[in-house]
């Protein structure tokens, strides 16, 4: 655990928000917000997704402008109208998607940044810095590499050099831990702590409490746009602090954990051997063996960009294995198309609704026909059931106490609702087989709730699920068996009460490479 | 222009959503005529005068009128060979090439079977100049679905190779004992019939029926809703089973057929013979043409009409005004212009 | 085939050579801040007449040279105005910016169409005076052909060693992330417009000028869809370029030499083979395509499914 400072003097904060007021059409993120920010600290900003962290950060950036209330830099009023002043000022921020560009190497997507840049490139000058500020601070990288080519971490730690560099004094982090593996996440407490230690304030915005508690010097708690208090580390504890973000108690997911399976062991989906091989930036796939039987949620646990995705499209069929077999209900279905295999009866809820599931410009109701446009047509294709589609639509609806409007545009659904068109549309075929990808990514509470209940309403019907998802609390609690993926291979496979959140971790990134196989 | 649009909303019957755009549309051609007229003013011509002609050969006598049909012929048949793979994203800007190899195919059934009745002959030509087109379109076409190339590019460049094609084969095999740019006439069975007198040929009748046809199968049919599907999202198409490379790949066949029975139309309707170079910017014409309509069925009519004005009486400026022909481009491109300036008013076509 | 023959190959194709390689360097910039000009050949076109027109009036070519640059930056502009400031699909203003150029150009030319001007003075290469005379003619090359190659490698510098390129670049990939960096992505695109125009009109200037030394309508013949394609072929890279221009004009001048040789191969066919060489080359390099083009550039380049 890294090690604190312990303030004995009262130091003058660098930067103070006073009253900050910030409100979009239809909600008010920012709700009279004070915070406080010195050198030499880490400021955790803990809150739920939607309590106004990132909102009043960006703010202070200079990324939106506060509806009222002042900033104040050692104790004077600024004016910030822009991420260019915020720089000007020393801040710094890194958001949650990077702002970096792939095509361009390290150093120039540095550069780019950079306050004072030469009209002529000094390339080598320029590299010899970064070495220099990377190497002090633990955040290696080869200044020289594409972007592009860079793992998520890597990335991170140009964002970071990016903000050193262009002499940030005060660090802004959205979220950082959020694409990072358990022991990547440590490294990166790490290099908070040496920053802080000469001197630079850091911003942590998080929802994760146990970092929070893990390298917060001091904590300010969101909850809906309010302050619901600035605690200081030594008087934070976990019930503390819950009770800060949430006005009441959180009810705990409560899952029947299904009994064993009884009856014919026939896999809905069998993978034997797969392979895949990778273009570009994704994973490929090695030596996969799985297997989902019905009424049984089988969860693929890993960080984001080991092949989860890949996995998914392998059992849809938007790739193929180029070694060894997919075996769906019994059939060999290595080389079937996407629409063969959907019409078997699989069903596919992916992580990005918006960009993956649905047409953004057709109404809700034509995205229904979309997956079965062979079961609505009549005519040899003259013309479309749009009764029969409404009629089956509104029938799943009524069964999962799902209800948005028919016949707007999709894309002008909100994230909860998308999620429950494709849900819908997903579940009204009855399928035998569900890949659920990152079900509930960026979801509030209510559709979150509302979207595992319809998986576990699947599954108690029979069908068999494979659900992928980087929430360890949501795979320990609906898994029937739980496997981890890292690096495009299968690291483990276990029942969850056979093991405990940090064995996956440690496997997520690779720390033990055995393969420990529990059936 | 903003200031005149809302004093007319003034009036109530200038409220219609559709009477609006069109008013801004005449507004704008308005507009670019202005302009052209500046350049006629340096170029030491009246004006005036030189509208007055422009109007009076094309819509003031029947002749006239009919010929600007003609001009539209190929016109609105290369806009649907646009329109229709712009539906599922495909940029088809190889309209030209496509055209040419049309008329090749086309050609070589009239030559080769020259001795067919009409009735069997022409359909035979329908046929083979579809074939052409299609095949033309299939290259870029399968390049794009395997991922490979982007379509526009290869497009572009067997654009270039067509009419060097057509000259190989005119020269070579097809030419007229009296002149090598060209082939003999077709004989009359290899002619598409004319109506009233005039030379508005039945090339009219087939781009009339696609755009119906188009229309209805976009609206209505299950091919029509996956084409959409496509081309609101390709990636949500392909996971909800709809087999994209085929659609990409089968639509851009179409819109070469369209487009190389665009050429077929041309060589045996108006020319009656293959000749070197025909084409004249007739397939990124119909780029445009769909472009500013929007890719709808409707719009497509209307500025064919619009533009064939234009070049019908760019003609007339060549042989009263002493001006080379392709002065006429400046005036078509003003009209371009003016309503690329104003792309809040317009649709632009899924690219 | 005589060494002669294939001397006179490759000085044929460095005479045609070099409009081209000036264009498609126009070019590059342009869509390394992610605007694709598809009107290149007007802008060719318009460039070419007008340097023709005031060498003619004037009887200096270098006044004309500079003319046509200044129309190529201008012509340039009316695409930048469309696509930036009124936001307008970047085929459709090309195609619309390339009629405007056949007109504009058909109307400015016309008056000179079989005039006769003072070119540019061609100077021996050096180190090849004690040829025979045969070769010596091959190798007389004019000022803006010996520039040529160092323009290469100037634009290579300006887009990879400057604090400007970087900015250009940066737009070309993502605009956003360029504006975030206090950079104004409009402002930058209009001046990577007016710069490649500029360099367009260099090449159009060369073509009508130095190179044909008259002015017909539609002279060009094609260059600006060429030079479109012939950006892809170098992978947006002012170097690959070179080769690429030098391949391609190597080609269309390999059909003479067929013909003087008496092989009888049609000359429309063999006028295919350059377009035909970008296609497979196209295809060859096709996979890599993905990681090179500027990401944000038009919409034309959407990547593959």
């Amino acid at each position: 655990m890294p090690s604190r400072i312990v303030s004995t003097t009262i130091p003058k904060s660098i930067v103070s928000m006073r009253g900050i007021t910030k409100s979009f059409p239809g909600v008010l993120a920012n709700d009279r917000l004070d915070l406080d920010l010195y050198a030499s600290e880490i400021h955790a900003l803990l809150g739920e997704n939607g309590a106004g962290k990132s909102t009043l950060m960006k703010i202070l950036y200079g990324f939106y402008r506060c509806d009222s209330g002042e900033i104040l830099f050692n104790g004077d009023p600024i004016v910030i109208h822009s991420p260019h002043d915020a720089r000007l000022h020393q801040i710094g921020m890194v958001f949650q998607d990077f702002s970096l560009i792939p095509a361009l190497s390290v150093a120039e997507n540095i550069a780019l940044f950079l306050p004072k840049l030469p009209a002529v490139l000094n390339v080598n000058k320029l590299n010899q810095r970064i070495l220099e500020v990377s190497k002090r601070y633990d955040l290696q990288v080869n200044p020289r590499a594409l972007v592009g080519q860079l793992s998520i971490g890597e990335q991170q730690k140009v964002e970071i050099l990016k903000l050193l560099l262009a002499e940030a004094r005060l660090l802004i982090l959205d979220e950082p831990t959020r694409v990072l593996a358990p022991h990547e996440a440590e490294a990166l407490f790490k290099v908070l702590d040496n920053l802080r230690a000469d001197g630079y304030a850091i911003v942590l915005i998080t929802h994760k409490m146990k970092e929070v508690l893990a390298c917060a010097d001091r904590i300010t708690v969101l909850r809906g746009g309010h302050l619901a208090g600035t605690i200081l580390r030594s008087e934070a504890s976990e019930d503390r602090l819950v009770g800060l973000m949430f006005d009441k108690k959180l009810a705990a997911l409560q899952v029947d954990r299904r009994h064993a399976i009884t009856g014919p062991d026939v896999p809905l989906l069998e993978l034997r051997g797969a392979e895949t091989r990778a273009e570009g930036l994704t994973t490929s796939l090695k030596d996969i063996n799985l297997k989902v039987h019905p009424g049984e949620i089988v969860g693929i646990a890993g960080v984001s960009g080991n092949g989860q995705k890949e996995l998914g499209d392998l059992a849809l069929g938007m790739i193929k294995c180029v070694r060894g077999m997919k075996i769906l209900f019994g059939k060999d279905s290595t080389n079937l198309s996407i629409q063969q295999i959907r019409r078997s009866g699989v069903g596919f809820i992916p992580e990005n609704p918006l960009t993956m599931a649905i047409a953004p410009f057709m109404t809700v109701l034509q995205n229904m026909a979309l997956t079965r446009t062979w079961r609505y047509a009549r005519a040899g294709g003259l013309r479309m059931d749009w009764k029969g589609v409404k009629d089956d639509a509104e029938r799943t609806m009524q069964a999962l106490e799902f209800s948005f409007p028919l016949y707007v545009p999709a894309r002008s659904l909100s994230g909860g609702n998308l999620q429950r068109m494709v849900i819908v549309r997903e579940m009204t075929q009855e399928p035998r087989l569900i890949i659920a990808s990152y079900l509930t990514r960026g979801l509030d509470v209510q559709s979150t709730i509302a979207a595992r209940q319809a998986l576990i309403r699947a599954r108690d019907n029979g069908a068999g699920i494979l659900l992928i998802s980087e929430d360890l609390e949501e795979l320990f609690s609906l898994s029937d068996r739980l496997i981890v993926l890292y690096a495009g291979t299968i690291v483990g496979s276990f029942k969850p009460e056979e093991t405990n959140v940090f064995e996956v971790g440690h496997l997520m990134t690779g720390s033990e490479v055995q393969y420990v196989e529990n059936s | 222009m903003s200031k005149i649009a809302e004093t007319l909303t003034r009036f109530p019957v200038f409220r219609q959503k559709a009477l609006q755009t069109a008013v801004r549309y005449l507004l704008m051609i308005l507009f670019a005529f202005l302009l052209f007229g500046v350049i006629l003013l340096i170029s030491g011509k009246d004006p005036l005068q030189s509208y007055k002609d422009i109007f009076s050969s094309t819509l003031g006598s029947a002749y006239g009128f009919s010929e600007v049909i003609v001009a539209m012929i190929p016109m609105l048949i290369t806009a649907l060979a646009v329109a229709l793979p712009s539906r599922v994203g495909l940029i088809n800007v190889g309209g030209e090439g496509q055209l040419y190899i049309g008329a090749a195919f086309a050609t070589f059934g009239a030559l080769t079977f020259s001795s067919l009745p009409g009735w069997l002959l022409l359909p035979l030509m329908v046929l083979l100049g579809m074939l052409g087109g299609a095949l033309w379109a299939f290259i870029p076409g399968y390049l794009k679905s395997i991922g490979l190339v982007n379509e526009t590019i290869t497009s572009l460049l067997l654009n270039s190779v067509a009419p060097k094609i057509i000259g190989f084969l005119i020269f070579g095999f097809w030419h007229s004992p009296m002149d090598t740019v060209k082939t003999a006439n077709f004989g009359a069975a290899a002619r598409l019939p004319t109506f009233f007198g005039t030379r508005i040929h039945l090339g009219l009748v087939f781009g009339l029926v696609l755009l119906v046809v188009f229309w209805l199968v976009m609206k209505y049919t299950r091919w029509g809703l996956e084409m959409r599907a496509i081309g609101s999202n390709p990636q949500a198409a392909r996971r909800n089973g709809i087999p994209l490379s085929k659609y990409l790949v089968i639509v851009m066949c179409v819109g070469g057929a369209i487009a190389g029975l665009a050429g077929m139309a041309q060589v045996s309707g108006f020319y009656g013979m293959l000749l070197l170079n025909f084409s004249m910017s007739l397939g990124f014409m119909g780029f445009m043409i769909c472009w500013l309509a929007g890719g709808e069925p409707i719009g497509i009519v209307l500025m064919s009409f619009v533009v064939a004005v234009i070049t019908t009486g760019g003609n007339l400026l060549q042989l009263t005004r002493d001006l080379p022909y392709a002065v006429i481009n400046i005036l078509l491109a003003f009209t371009l212009f003016v309503v690329l300036a104003r792309p809040t008013f317009f649709k632009g076509t899924k690219s | 085939m005589t060494l002669l023959s294939i001397l006179g190959v490759l000085s044929s194709a460095i005479f045609s050579g070099t409009s081209l390689l000036y264009t498609t360097l126009g070019e590059v910039i342009d869509e390394r801040a992610g605007i694709v000009n598809l009107g290149l050949e007007g802008v060719l076109l318009v460039s070419a007449s007008s340097g023709f027109a005031v060498t003619y009036l004037s009887g200096n070519p270098y006044l004309g040279i500079l003319v046509s640059i200044l129309a190529g930056g201008l012509m340039n502009m009316i695409l930048g105005y469309l696509v930036i400031s009124r936001k307008a699909n970047q085929l459709a203003s090309g195609l619309a910016l390339m009629f405007f150029g056949f007109g504009l150009s058909a109307l400015i030319g016309k008056p000179y169409v079989g005039e006769k001007i003072h070119s540019l003075t061609r100077y021996l290469l050096p180190g090849t005076a004690g040829l025979p005379l045969l070769y010596t003619s091959l190798f007389k090359f004019d000022i803006l052909i010996y520039l040529v190659i160092p323009v290469a490698f100037l634009v290579w510098w300006l887009l990879f060693r400057t604090r400007w390129g970087l900015g250009l670049r940066a737009v070309g990939e993502n605009a956003d992330t360029a504006y975030a960096s206090g950079r104004n992505p409009r402002s930058i695109r209009y001046q990577a417009l007016f710069v490649g125009g500029m360099l367009v009109g260099l090449g159009a200037a060369h073509l009508s000028i130095a190179y044909a030394m008259n002015w017909t309508e539609y002279m060009t013949a094609g260059r600006g869809f060429i030079a479109v394609a012939l950006v892809i072929f170098s992978k947006w890279h002012p170097l690959r370029a070179i080769v690429g221009a030098l391949i391609f004009s190597g080609a269309v001048a390999f059909q003479l030499l067929l013909q003087t040789s008496g092989v009888q191969v049609s000359p429309f066919l063999l006028d295919t083979i350059p377009y035909l060489l970008t296609l497979v080359v196209l295809i060859a390099w096709g996979g890599n395509r993905k990681h090179s083009a500027p990401a944000s550039l038009g919409r034309v380049y959407q990547g593959s499914e």
